[in-house]
């Protein structure tokens, strides 16, 4: 049996091995499986290694028997458990719907490819969460960066191959700004281990380099996050990716990124240097911004993937809103919503891939009137957006109880109005698309479809199916949660 | 004279501001890519001047009892860090390459025109 410091290589080792098998398999269903075993035996990994820093606590494992600061080490707590777990456990449903939509999005020479990259992808993903190290972050960040944007160009649209260049281009400029944040750091500090250089920042943090490098790994973390104003890259992005990789990345590269921030505020500059600037008052302004400004722009979408696309715009928005508020309270209701969203926004995205799958669209002009063909994909569809507005006993609900709650605590009632405002211009976004699918004559009678295959169904009704009862018995994702934001804010269990 | 002696800071910031300007400015898609790769040589430049440690040797192990050495790490990580760079030039031409295909032309603006049809 292996022990828990092992398991956590396994979480980066496993999946980087099995990428190149998955590649030389060449047959599509085969590598298809092969990367869903991975995929799920990675969910299994984090979820032991999470009830182990449940119950007995955080542990180190250094890499090669190298002590730190010399070696890398990585460092698994409440926090990155959490992460780990919602990243592998989102990959793998996605998986279980991805066979039979790849078959019919991807050319059939491409498909292990493809798999390929979603393993690279999610060895990125896990390797930045797991890391205790500044510049293994950067490595393992263009690991995933470069595996979605070939995941990304992947899509049928021509339009994919210029999102993804235009992902590139911004996604390595916002990469380098983390590099130099991080050479900065490691300029003042001498090394590279994030605990190492927190320790050595508490005697030289009031430094124009310090807060320098703290200005340039905010906005690269924001331009990877898509902070408003920085996310231009995302809504094509997600618009023209193959309708798996749009659910993949949606539910968790962004989640990843908002990770990454937390860690560095809260455990590398620490909570009393990053508050101590302009923080909260930025964030406080972009997050409600992002909400207002991403919601609006998604009632004019035709689109329907980019519509929920800049409806990831504003949800970002109201992760970083929990965030403004410097509370714990408030990083609670963050890290509780990037769970919930991840379930939402996965969840959804599986919808319009059940549509593009029977439809080979995800346009409203082209669906109009035809989502009665497809009755289970399309009450996923009602449910799932009611759960993106907030309509109680949906997780989206909770997610913004209790970040009014947070708001209300320390007085800050402007930022419950924002949250009431993005409530309902999400209805209108929401109600337009089931208007639209429900409501419209049929524009084309020919084409008559039946509904999606249970083998796509299932995994959706999975996720819509999670965000009813994670609305309903909150016990599991709010505690976790909330030991999660004690520890980042305090340190200690 | 303080601001001559750290003229590899100078060229460092000068090689970003230009690559950031081509990058920001440029419509070529190539010519984007040669922009962000002058931008990420001006980081390189950043973490190796960093690496420097005054009337210090190559870090190359000397027998003899003190030599003071310039600090490797930086090197180690510039290493990796060009290796990212590669990678990513090499997936953004081959993106380049796949547009020219699909569009007939590397440039922006042409690009738009047929996307807004």
């Amino acid at each position: 049996m292996a022990t828990i410091e092992q398991l956590a290589i396994f979480q980066i080792t496993i999946p980087l091995i099995v990428a190149p098998l998955v590649f030389l398999l060449k047959n599509g269903n085969r590598a298809w499986f092969l990367t869903l075993v991975t995929s799920v035996a990675m969910m299994w990994v984090a979820s032991q290694l999470l009830v182990h820093v449940l119950s007995v606590g955080e542990f180190v494992t250094q890499i090669g028997g190298w002590a730190a600061p010399w070696g890398i080490e990585y460092r698994v707590d409440t926090v990155n458990a959490f992460v780990l777990l919602i990243v592998s456990g989102m990959s793998s449903i996605v998986l279980m719907f991805a066979r039979q939509s790849v078959n019919q999005e991807i050319e059939s020479n491409k498909r292990s490819l493809f798999y390929t990259s979603w393993l690279l992808c999610l060895t990125g993903l896990l390797g930045v969460t797991i890391t205790g190290d500044a510049f293994n972050v950067f490595v393992f960040l263009e690991i995933s960066s470069l595996s979605s944007y070939v995941l990304i160009a992947m899509g049928r649209d021509r339009r994919a191959l210029t999102s993804s260049f235009q992902y590139l281009v911004m996604g390595t400029i916002g990469a380098t700004f983390i590099l130099i944040g991080i050479g900065f750091l490691f300029i003042v500090t001498g090394t590279l281990n994030m605990a190492d250089i927190s320790e050595r920042l508490s005697d030289t943090s009031q430094t124009r380099t310090v807060r320098t490098a703290f200005a340039f790994i905010i906005v690269g973390i924001g331009l990877k996050l898509a902070m408003f104003p920085l996310h231009l890259w995302l809504p094509n992005a997600y618009a023209y990716a193959p309708s798996v990789a749009s659910a993949f990345l949606a539910a968790t590269a962004t989640k990843v990124a908002l990770y990454m921030l937390l860690r560095f505020i809260y455990t590398v500059f620490g909570f009393e240097f990053s508050f101590d600037l302009p923080l909260s008052e930025t964030l406080v302004i972009l997050s409600s911004a992002a909400i207002l400004v991403g919601s609006v722009v998604a009632i004019f979408q035709d689109n329907l993937k980019r519509l929920l696309a800049y409806s990831s715009v504003a949800q970002i928005g109201y992760m970083l809103l929990g965030v403004s508020l410097a509370t714990q309270a408030g990083l609670s209701a963050a890290l509780l919503h990037v769970f919930n969203h991840a379930v939402i926004k996965g969840g959804l995205f599986l919808v319009l891939g059940c549509f593009v799958f029977r439809f080979g669209t995800a346009s409203l002009k082209l669906l109009s009137g035809k989502g009665t063909q497809m009755p289970w994909t399309f009450a996923a569809f009602i449910a799932g957006g009611l759960s993106l507005i907030g309509v109680p006993l949906t997780t989206g609900f909770v997610s913004k109880w209790q970040l009014v709650t947070a708001a209300l605590d320390i007085g800050w009632w402007p930022v419950a109005l924002v949250v009431l405002a993005g409530s309902i211009l999400a209805i209108v976004y929401v109600w337009r698309a089931v208007e639209v699918l429900y409501f419209r004559p049929v524009s084309d009678d020919s084409q008559i479809v039946k509904e999606a295959p249970l083998e796509l169904l299932l995994p959706t009704w999975l996720l819509i199916g999670a965000n009813i009862y994670f609305g309903i018995n909150t016990e599991l994702s709010i505690g976790v949660a909330d030991v999660a934001a004690h520890w980042l804010m305090t340190g200690t269990r | 004279m303080d601001i001559l002696s750290h003229y590899n800071y100078w060229v460092a910031i000068f090689l970003m501001m230009t690559g950031f300007y081509v990058v920001i400015a440029s419509g070529n898609l190539v010519k984007k890519l040669i922009g962000l790769n002058v931008f990420q040589a001006s980081v390189f430049i950043l973490y190796i001047s960093a690496g420097v440690v005054d009337k210090g040797v190559p870090p190359i192990l000397k027998e003899g009892a003190s030599i003071l050495y310039s600090n490797p790490l930086p090197h180690v990580l510039i290493l990796t860090a060009i290796v990212v760079g590669v990678g990513t030039t090499a997936l953004g031409l081959a993106l380049a390459i796949r547009i020219k295909e699909a569009y007939g032309s590397v440039e922006e603006d042409d690009i738009h025109a047929q996307e807004e049809d």
